[in-house]
């Protein structure tokens, strides 16, 4: 012993950790002891070299840094001897991964053991490589690989070609070196140097198409007699298992004809023979036979096997169904959804089993027969495959039922035939599961059960009844919520009862008491809250009776600490408050809340831009929400990126009659642009032609051009406002609507002149020129006149920070040049996508007479594309004019250079 | 292709690790974290596999040990649980009716036996009498080498008294 060492023995220090009783007493004998190999190491000291690297070792797998020690197995691999060679590869592999620059360092080392004499030497560096190479190391070290390929030791030559396999996955351009090899290393009789062989050759046939046809030419022959060989061979105890010679290899070979039939008549000619008799002949009643079976039956599907050997394959399958080993019928199921593609109608037989394996105590088992019950249904069978999925919803565990929802769902929704059934499902999904059911699938029923007027007050008191007993179910109460809100008197007065129901009676108060407990109840979430408020809204004009509860159901949310809340219900208080003229207002409040627009700026941006203006709306009644177009809503939620509506689409009727009176007398078609204006990010929104939009284009300024103007594309039509917001973000798309905006905003003129002095056009066209504009050091502005007309002037004075060039700070001054006062004032701005904005207060929401006297108002606009995008702003007034509604719009485009 | 083998034992603790597909250390700590949160918590009569990440992790126990190994979606489980019981005969041949504690003294062998087997990822020998006589020869040579070490070193030894 050295006297200098202070090290213990490997066996010691493994003692001494299992003994620790707590995980500080481990880290302190492990912090000690690696103190102790650091010391060695800086002592560089060979005689303990091995033992501290494998001290290190058993550190390291206790998930300790041992970085330190890597040179040290370096140093190792470099000495001479087997035993210090053999511990220095163990570590090199263990602490070091194919990452580390460190291994680079090895190369050298590695090159000389793969000419060593010594065999186990050889092997070693062999497993080293095989095991951690990095690309680098594997086109530098191939061609010695390659040459121990053909040498003449079993045990160099298996190793040598389960290195290859992983020189190939790293460097595929290598493939076609060990082509010749691989096909030759067949011909050998050693197990181990079969297996290794018929494996290199696989991903030989994955990397590389030369390489596949090659050994389909070469090779298909020799494994055939391969596999025929080790299947009929006598009881040999060396490879036996259970009875059977050599599965492993079995396995392998009928893995790489797999590869070889694939697409090939043939070569999978040639194989089906020995398939069929792989597949009679073995015993499935031990693990091995069944592992063998069920790579022949993968074999067999691959390949273009004869149609007697797939009747075959899948009589297999069926009795693997059926077996009691959970592995055996996990595997089954496996299969099954392969061979659906090949023979649905034998999958399809077996259907009674694989719902059974559904409701499996075994999660794997469950999820894979779930996924292949998603594969089995068709137009035929899904009634009662559905009943069966929504029957088990009920007693499943819970972490299985949201998979389980997922794919009900998506199977309703799939093959739904009848409206009737699938809003039945869903119904019953949403109470058995609601807090399961996805978003997009409850915005779908909704789309769904708008479109379906006789099912509506069937949709309603169903939902009702449901709410019942399903109270914690966060999406049924959301429907439920809607559905009330939309249909309420369709509960109560029993509208469009079917044969089906049970008769019911509800009061006006039962509604709202349903709905004010999905608002109070603590679970809600906002998105539910939000929801009763606006339903709550809309039953206080139907329901006349129960008007001032509500009201006082809404104002105990004013003081809510959720912002959204508390501005919806002081918006909704002062609405039943002056209660009127509120028709589409809410309507629009609901499509916010189903958008759940993540702009959350801009829907209450428009929300107040709504509010500001209900004033000015001449219908009576909370009407209903337009009814969502159901083939666009879908479409778009199957990932289409624009909403394509067709002319004929959107002229279609829609519920809500009530046609408004335009601000400027011109009749317009009904169109989608408040979509839009909540869709920027076209996110799952849905998509709403409706009349009541073209009142919100023209609070936004946008006149719609005749159809005629607009005959290039509907979407430019549909899209104004989208356009409007992202002035400059696509061309292409701009370009033609653009053109359709400047018309229109001089129509809109005609009463009213607005000096829209510059189309946005040449605001965009303007771009090369204004792409560098004069860095003014002091950046003084000139004042302009943003707007004038012959009521009100608008003037906008500037101011901009030396350091933030992007953001400006404007304030608006606004003069009243007729000689009556406007009052309930409110101005409005909207900006392209790339410029953010910020409006303050205003000072005042009255307007003098004749100039005596202002408001002013800033507004802090930052362009993130300063310096290549001049600032554009459209602009939108409304006030009372001697009691009289009236709106002003205009663009400003004059705005100075620099902004 | 095996992406790695873990033995862990039934309180949790890591016996053996081995992995062919590169993580980093970080990495390696989370895997087996959640492994072993998965397996060691199914009951005895569940079927040996467990869908993770988009791979397949085919497990066996034995006494209080669970061999691990984690393949791809499409290979064949059935015979990865061949391949650990492969593992574990000649584990038991070897150290003679193998046990946990087995293992942890004599890591490093289990290490040894196991490159035997698996390079790669993939199965090298299957014959148990091959890996016996590879590993034996390995050994023989590292004995000889250490009697070397220690007959020099008396000589050096008695040169010196």
């Amino acid at each position: 012993m050295n006297p200098f060492s202070s090290g213990t023995r490997l066996r010691d220090m493994i003692r001494a950790i299992r003994a620790c009783k707590t995980a500080a007493e481990e880290r302190a004998v492990v912090r000690k002891e690696c103190a102790a190999i650091r010391a060695a190491i800086s002592e560089n000291d060979q005689d303990y070299r091995h033992r501290n690297l494998a001290k290190l070792m058993f550190i390291h797998m206790l998930g300790y840094p041992t970085h330190f020690g890597q040179m040290e197995c370096l140093k190792l691999i470099a000495s001479a001897g087997f035993p210090e060679k053999r511990i220095g590869y163990l570590g090199l592999m263990l602490l070091l991964d194919e990452r580390q620059e460190v291994l680079m360092l090895v190369t050298n080392s590695l090159k000389q053991d793969l000419n060593h004499s010594n065999q186990y030497i050889v092997g070693l560096a062999l497993c080293a490589l095989g095991n951690i190479c990095s690309a680098e190391m594997a086109r530098d070290l191939a061609p010695e690989v390659e040459r121990l390929l053909h040498g003449r030791d079993p045990n160099i030559k298996k190793k040598a070609a389960l290195c290859s396999i992983r020189i190939i996955r790293k460097v595929p351009d290598l493939a076609e070196n060990f082509m010749g090899p691989a096909a030759s290393l067949l011909k050998e009789k050693h197990h181990g140097v079969l297996i290794a062989g018929v494996q290199l050759c696989t991903d030989l046939c994955k990397a590389n198409t030369d390489a596949l046809e090659y050994l389909r030419k070469n090779c298909t022959e020799g494994l055939v007699r391969i596999l025929k060989d080790v299947s009929n061979s006598p009881y040999a105890p060396e490879y036996d298992i259970a009875g059977i010679t050599d599965p492993f290899l079995h396995i392998r070979v009928l893995r790489l004809m797999r590869m070889l039939g694939q697409e090939d008549a043939d070569s999978s000619e040639y194989m089906n023979d020995i398939l069929a008799q792989v597949a009679t002949k073995t015993e499935s009643n031990k693990n091995v036979g069944n592992a063998i079976l069920y790579e022949c039956v993968e074999t067999i599907m691959g390949i273009e096997a004869t149609s007697g050997l797939r009747v075959l394959a899948i009589n297999i399958l069926g009795r693997f169904l059926s077996n009691r080993d959970n592995n055996i019928r996990y595997v089954a199921l496996n299969m099954l959804m392969k061979a659906i593609t090949v023979d649905a109608q034998a999958v399809q037989r077996h259907r009674t089993t694989i719902l059974e394996c559904v409701k499996d105590s075994d999660a794997s088992i469950r999820k894979r027969a779930l996924e292949l019950v998603f594969l089995l249904v068709n137009d035929g069978n899904v009634k009662p495959l559905a009943k069966e999925l929504i029957d088990y919803l009920e007693v499943s565990d819970q972490e299985f039922k949201g998979d389980l929802t997922a794919k009900i769902c998506s199977i309703v929704e799939k093959f739904s035939q009848e409206k009737l059934w699938y809003i039945d499902q869903m119904f019953k999904v949403l109470s058995l599961a609601g807090n399961y059911v996805k978003d997009d699938v409850w915005h779908a029923l909704i789309v769904v059960i708008s479109n379906a007027p006789d099912l509506q007050g069937y949709s309603v008191r169903s939902l009702y009844r449901a709410l019942q007993t399903s109270y914690e179910q966060e999406s049924l109460v959301r429907v439920a919520v809607w559905c009330i809100g939309e249909y309420g008197e369709m509960l109560v007065n029993n509208v469009g009862v079917l044969e089906v129901e049970e008769p019911m009676t509800v009061t006006e108060s039962d509604a709202v008491d349903a709905v004010e407990l999905a608002l109070k109840r603590h679970s809600s979430d906002m998105t539910t809250r939000a929801m009763s408020l606006i339903a709550l809204l809309k039953l206080s004009s139907r329901f006349t009776p129960t008007s001032e509860r509500i009201k006082e159901i809404v104002t105990q949310h004013k003081g809510s600490v959720a912002l959204e809340l508390q501005q919806r219900s002081i918006e909704f208080n002062s609405i039943i408050q002056r209660h009127q003229n509120i028709k589409w207002v809410t309507d629009l409040l609901v499509v916010n809340n189903i958008a759940r627009h993540p702009l959350k700026i801009l829907v209450v941006e428009s929300m107040h831009l709504l509010l500001g203006c209900w004033c000015m709306c001449r219908s009576s009644l909370v009407e209903r929400m337009p009814v969502l177009d159901e083939a666009a809503y879908l479409g778009k939620r199957a990932g289409s990126s624009q909403p394509t509506l067709s002319a004929e689409k959107s002229s279609k009727p829609t519920t809500s009659a009530a046609s408004l009176k335009l601000p400027n007398g011109v009749a317009k078609p009904p169109a989608a642009p408040l979509v839009d204006l909540l869709d920027l990010s076209s996110d799952d929104a849905p998509v709403l032609p409706s009349a009541p939009n073209d009142f919100l284009n023209d609070l936004l300024g946008i006149g719609l051009p005749n159809s005629s103007s607009s005959g290039a594309a509907p979407s430019t039509t549909t899209d104004l406002l989208m356009d409007l917001l992202s002035i400059g973000t696509s061309p292409a798309q701009n370009g033609p609507s653009d053109s359709n905006v400047v018309p229109s905003s001089a129509k809109a003129a005609e009463s009213k002149p607005a000096p829209v002095t510059a189309p946005v056009m040449d605001l965009l066209d303007g771009l090369p020129s204004n792409a560098s504009p004069p860095r003014d050091e002091n950046l003084v502005y000139p004042t302009i006149t943003a707007f004038e007309s012959s009521t009100l002037k608008i003037a906008f004075s500037f101011e901009k920070q030396p350091e933030k060039p992007q953001v400006t700070l404007i304030s608006a001054t606004f003069t009243n040049l007729s000689s009556s006062t406007l009052t309930n004032f409110i101005f409005q701005a909207a900006v392209p996508k790339f410029v953010q904005l910020h409006l303050d207060p205003a000072s005042s929401s009255t307007l003098p007479a004749n100039g005596n006297g202002t408001i002013t108002q800033s507004l802090r606009v930052t362009n993130t594309q300063h310096g290549q995008k001049p600032l554009a702003m459209r602009v939108r007034m409304a006030y009372k004019f001697n009691d009289e509604d009236k709106l002003e719009q205009g663009q400003i485009s004059n705005f100075p250079p620099g902004l | 292709m095996i992406h790695f083998v873990i033995l862990i034992s039934r309180q949790g603790k890591v016996r053996l690790t081995k992995w062919y597909s590169p993580y980093a250390q970080k990495e390696r700590l989370k895997v087996i974290r959640e492994l072993s949160g998965v397996i060691l918590t199914r009951g005895p009569k569940l079927c040996n596999v467990v869908e993770w990440r988009g791979y397949k992790v085919v497990y066996r126990r034995y006494a209080s040990l669970y061999f691990c190994m984690c393949i791809d979606a499409d290979d064949n489980e059935l015979e990865v649980l061949e391949i650990i019981h492969h593992f574990v005969e000649i584990l038991d041949r070897y150290f003679g009716s193998v046990c946990e504690l087995d293992l942890i003294f004599n890591f490093h062998k289990a290490f040894y036996i196991l490159d035997e087997i698996l390079i790669a990822g993939e199965l090298q020998e299957s014959s148990k009498k091959t890996v016996a006589r590879l590993i034996a020869a390995q050994d023989s040579l590292v004995e000889t080498a250490k009697e070397q070490a220690s007959s020099i070193s008396n000589m050096i030894a008695q040169a010196t008294k």
